[in-house]
C-alpha cells in the first residue's frame, strides 16, 4: 500500500473533477513565491509529511502577502516533524470555513467489501468523532460490483444529515470521489475536512489517499508519485532487485523464505535477544520461492550493507525450494560477494529444514566456512544469531 | 474424511499450460491428486503429458466440468487475468475455487467476491495469495509440498504458506486431516472462521492449529467464533510481534494500521477465548503435541 502526500492526493482529486483549492507544491521558497503570486490572495503554507500533528508542530501557517508566504515556506522547508524532514510545502489559497464535514471510502477487510464513512462533524479525527458522538458517523457498506451512483450518494448524504443547501454539491463529490477511488485502485480516499465556505461552496480541503501496490501494473502514471527521498536507500536497492526488504533498527540481519516465516523469524530473534543484550532483528527480507545463488547473493549483499548488522540468520524451510540449492546459493553468494569486492566478514547462522534439508546441511558442513554456523532448529539458531550479534556489538 | 478436499475430489487447473500451472500440475499428480483437466482459453482439445499422464485442456471451466465432473479448480493465472478466471469459475458454479496467484489488485478480488455473493455464493473461494488446500493421503490442490506430513487428525488453517509447511513438519509424525492456506491478502474468500467451523464439524479432526499474522481483525473475530462455537481444542500462533506500524510485511494484508491489527491484540483475543498461543512455531507445535498425545 502506498500513502500519497497531501499535494499528490490533491492532484489526484483535481484530475477526477473534485473541487480543490488553487495552488501548488514548492520545493524552494522561490517556487512558493511563484505559487503565492499566482493565487493572489491569502495563502496557507503546509508542510508535506506523512505524519499527523504537523499543525501543532508549526508546519501549517497562513500568509497574507507573497513575501510572507516566502518567509513561511523558508521556515517550514527543512523543518523536522516527528523525525520527518520537510522537503516540500503545499501552497494553496486560504479558504474561509463556515462548516467542516467528513467523507471517505475505504477497504473494509472484515466485510470483504468497501465502506463509505460520512459525517457532518469534520475537521477532527473521525475515530474521535465515532467515539464521542457515534450518532454523527454514518457507515455504509458499498457493493463492489454496483459502486456508488447518484441515488446511493443521495441516500448517504441524507442519512448523514448534510444540510439541504450543500446536499447537491456533496452528492456530486460523493459520486466523483467513488469514481476516483475505483479508477485509481485506491484502498482509502479521505476528505477531512470537506468544507463549506461562507459563500456556500463545498471544497475538499485535505486529501488522504492510499493506493494499492498490486495494481501498479495498470497505473504507470503512479510511479511519478513515489518519493525516492523518503524511501530507505536499502529498501530502494532491494526493490530494484525484486527483493521484499523492510529496514528495521536492530543488529541481527534476517533472510528467510515466505512472508509468514520471515515475520515469525523476526519475533523469535527478538525473544532470543532478550537474553543477549537486547539485540533485535535488523530487517525483514523474504527471498521468496526460488532461492538461487544470485538471489541469495543479492539478499546477503543488501543485509550486510546495513552497518548496524552484526550477525545474519538465514532461516529457510524448503517447501518447493530445495535446501541443497539454498546451501549452494549461500556458498556461491560468498564467492560472488568476494568477487564484487565485498567479502563477507560477519557470521552467518543457517537453519535449513524441509525439502532436501539433509543434503543442504551436508553441503554447508563439508564447505566448513568458518563464518557459517549451522543450527538444526529455528529457536536454537535464533539464540545463536542473537548471541553472535551481542558479541559483535 | 477431511474438509473440502478428499480422495474423491476431481481437480482442474486454470492456467495449466503456463509455467507455474504446469510445474504444479505435475507435482499435484505426483502427490496422487486426481487432476482431470486444465483450462486455457483457445487451447481446448489439446492435451498435456505429465510423466505419462495425459491431461486434457478445455476452453472454459464450464466445458471442463461438463466433460469431467470436476468439482475443484486451482487458479494459477497471472494477476492481470485472475479476476476473469475467478468470475469464470463462479459462473460455472464449481464448488471450490483455490486461487494461488499473488499480486491481484484488491479491487479485483473485491469485485469477484461481490459477484460470487450475487450469484448465491455457490463457490467457496480459497485465497488469493495462498498455498492451497492439502488433505494428506487423499488429495493436494495447490502448492503445499505433499511429502511434509502424512494423514492424521489435526486440522490446520493459516494465512502463511511457509508457516503452514513449518507446522506440518513439526507435527509430521502425528499427521493432518486437512491443511488450509487461506492467504495473506486483505480480502480473501475463506476465513479462519470458515475453516474452524468446518474442522469443528469434521468427525476426522480432533484438534485445530490456527496460524495468523498482523493486519485486519480476522483473528479477533475467529477468537469470538471459537468461544461461541468450537469445542475441539485449538492452539494458535501469531506472527509479526516485532513488525513496525505502517509497513507491509511481505503479504499485502500484513500491515499494522495505526493501532489496529497488532499481533498482541490478536494473541490477547485468542487467549481470552481459551486458545493456547505459542510464542514460537516450535512451542506451538509442542502445545499441540501435548494435546494429541494426551
Amino acid at each position: 500500500m502506498v500513502d500519497l502526500y497531501e499535494y499528490q492526493g490533491r492532484e489526484l482529486f483535481a484530475r477526477h473533477g473534485l473541487p480543490v483549492l488553487s495552488g501548488g507544491v514548492a520545493q524552494t521558497p522561490d517556487e512558493a513565491r511563484a505559487i503565492a503570486a499566482q493565487v493572489g490572495r491569502q495563502v496557507v503554507v503546509k508542510a508535506q509529511v506523512k505524519v499527523g500533528g504537523r499543525g501543532k508542530a508549526g508546519g501549517v501557517k497562513l500568509a497574507d502577502t507573497v513575501d510572507e508566504a516566502v518567509a513561511r515556506a523558508t521556515d517550514i522547508l527543512g523543518m523536522d516533524i516527528k523525525g520527518h524532514t520537510v522537503h516540500k510545502v503545499m501552497v494553496t489559497e486560504a479558504a474561509d470555513i463556515a462548516e467542516e464535514y467528513y467523507f471517505s471510502y475505504l477497504l473494509d477487510r472484515a466485510n470483504r467489501t468497501f465502506l463509505c464513512i460520512a459525517s457532518v462533524a469534520g475537521g477532527m479525527e473521525i475515530e474521535q468523532v465515532a467515539h464521542e458522538t457515534p450518532e454523527k458517523v454514518v457507515k455504509t457498506p458499498i457493493d463492489a460490483s454496483k459502486g456508488v451512483d447518484e441515488a446511493l450518494a443521495r441516500e448517504i448524504v441524507t442519512k448523514a444529515g448534510f444540510p439541504a443547501d450543500v446536499a447537491d454539491q456533496v452528492v456530486d463529490i460523493a459520486v466523483k470521489l467513488w469514481q476516483a477511488f475505483v479508477a485509481e485502485d485506491a484502498t482509502l480516499v479521505e476528505v477531512n475536512p470537506l468544507a463549506k465556505t461562507p459563500d456556500g461552496r463545498v471544497l475538499c480541503l485535505d486529501a488522504k489517499v492510499t493506493l494499492d501496490d498490486n495494481a501498479a501494473f495498470r497505473h504507470p502514471e503512479h510511479a511519478a508519485w513515489v518519493d525516492k527521498s523518503a524511501v530507505d536507500p536499502l529498501e530502494e536497492k532491494a526493490k530494484a532487485k525484486h527483493l521484499n526488504y523492510v529496514k528495521l533498527d536492530g543488529e541481527v540481519g534476517i533472510i528467510g523464505n515466505g512472508a509468514g516465516l520471515v515475520m515469525s523469524t523476526l519475533d523469535v530473534v527478538a525473544y532470543a535477544g532478550e537474553s543477549h543484550g537486547g539485540v533485535k532483528p535488523a530487517n525483514f527480507l523474504d527471498i521468496g520461492g526460488g532461492a538461487s545463488a544470485e538471489v541469495m547473493a543479492n539478499g546477503l549483499e543488501i543485509v550486510l550493507s546495513d552497518p548496524a548488522v552484526k550477525s545474519v540468520f538465514v532461516n529457510v524451510f524448503g517447501g518447493i525450494t530445495a535446501c541443497d540449492a539454498v546451501a549452494n546459493g549461500i556458498l556461491a553468494a560468498f564467492e560472488l560477494l568476494a568477487q564484487r569486492g565485498e567479502a563477507v566478514t560477519k557470521p552467518l547462522v543457517v537453519r535449513l529444514d524441509g525439502n532436501n534439508a539433509e543434503l543442504g546441511r551436508q553441503i554447508l558442513d563439508s564447505a566448513a566456512n568458518p563464518l557459517v554456523q549451522r543450527v538444526d532448529t529455528m529457536d536454537g539458531a535464533a539464540q545463536k544469531a542473537a548471541e553472535l550479534a551481542a558479541a559483535g556489538v | 474424511m477431511a474438509i473440502w478436499l478428499t480422495k474423491d475430489s476431481k481437480v482442474i487447473v486454470q492456467g495449466m499450460t503456463g509455467s507455474e500451472g504446469s510445474k504444479h500440475t505435475r507435482r499435484m499428480l505426483r502427490a496422487g491428486t486426481n487432476v482431470v483437466g486444465g483450462v486455457t482459453p483457445g487451447k481446448g482439445g489439446q492435451s498435456v503429458d505429465f510423466d505419462g499422464t495425459s491431461v486434457p485442456v478445455f476452453n472454459s471451466v464450464g466445458d471442463a466440468m461438463a466433460a469431467t465432473g470436476a468439482d475443484v479448480t486451482v487458479i494459477f493465472v497471472p494477476p492481470k487475468f485472475a479476476k476473469g478466471a475467478m468470475i469464470e469459475a463462479i459462473d460455472a458454479a464449481i464448488p471450490l475455487a483455490i486461487t494461488i496467484t499473488e499480486g491481484i489488485p484488491v479491487h479485483d478480488t473485491a469485485a469477484a467476491w461481490a459477484y460470487n455473493l450475487a450469484q448465491g455464493a455457490r463457490t467457496r473461494i480459497v485465497g488469493p495469495n495462498c498455498p492451497g488446500v492439502a488433505s494428506p493421503g487423499q488429495s493436494n490442490a495447490g502448492i503445499i509440498p505433499a511429502d511434509i506430513a502424512g494423514p492424521g487428525r489435526i486440522g490446520l488453517v493459516s494465512k502463511s504458506g511457509t508457516l503452514t509447511y513449518q507446522m506440518m513438519y513439526e507435527l509430521r509424525d502425528i499427521g493432518f486431516s486437512t491443511c488450509v492456506g487461506i492467504g495473506g491478502d486483505p480480502i480473501i474468500g475463506t476465513t479462519h472462521i470458515d475453516a474452524l467451523a468446518a474442522f469443528q464439524a469434521d468427525p476426522d479432526t480432533d484438534a485445530i492449529v490456527m496460524i495468523g499474522e498482523i493486519g485486519g481483525d480476522a483473528e479477533e473475530r475467529a477468537a469470538d467464533f471459537i468461544k461461541a462455537n468450537v469445542t475441539k481444542p485449538v492452539v494458535g500462533y501469531i506472527a509479526g510481534f516485532t513488525a513496525p506500524p505502517g509497513k507491509t510485511m511481505g503479504h499485502a494484508g500484513a500491515i499494522i494500521s495505526g493501532s489496529s491489527g497488532t499481533a498482541e491484540a490478536k494473541k490477547v483475543a485468542l487467549e481470552a477465548a481459551g486458545v493456547r498461543v505459542g510464542k514460537t512455531p516450535s512451542e506451538t507445535a509442542r502445545l499441540m503435541r501435548a494435546i494429541m498425545q494426551g
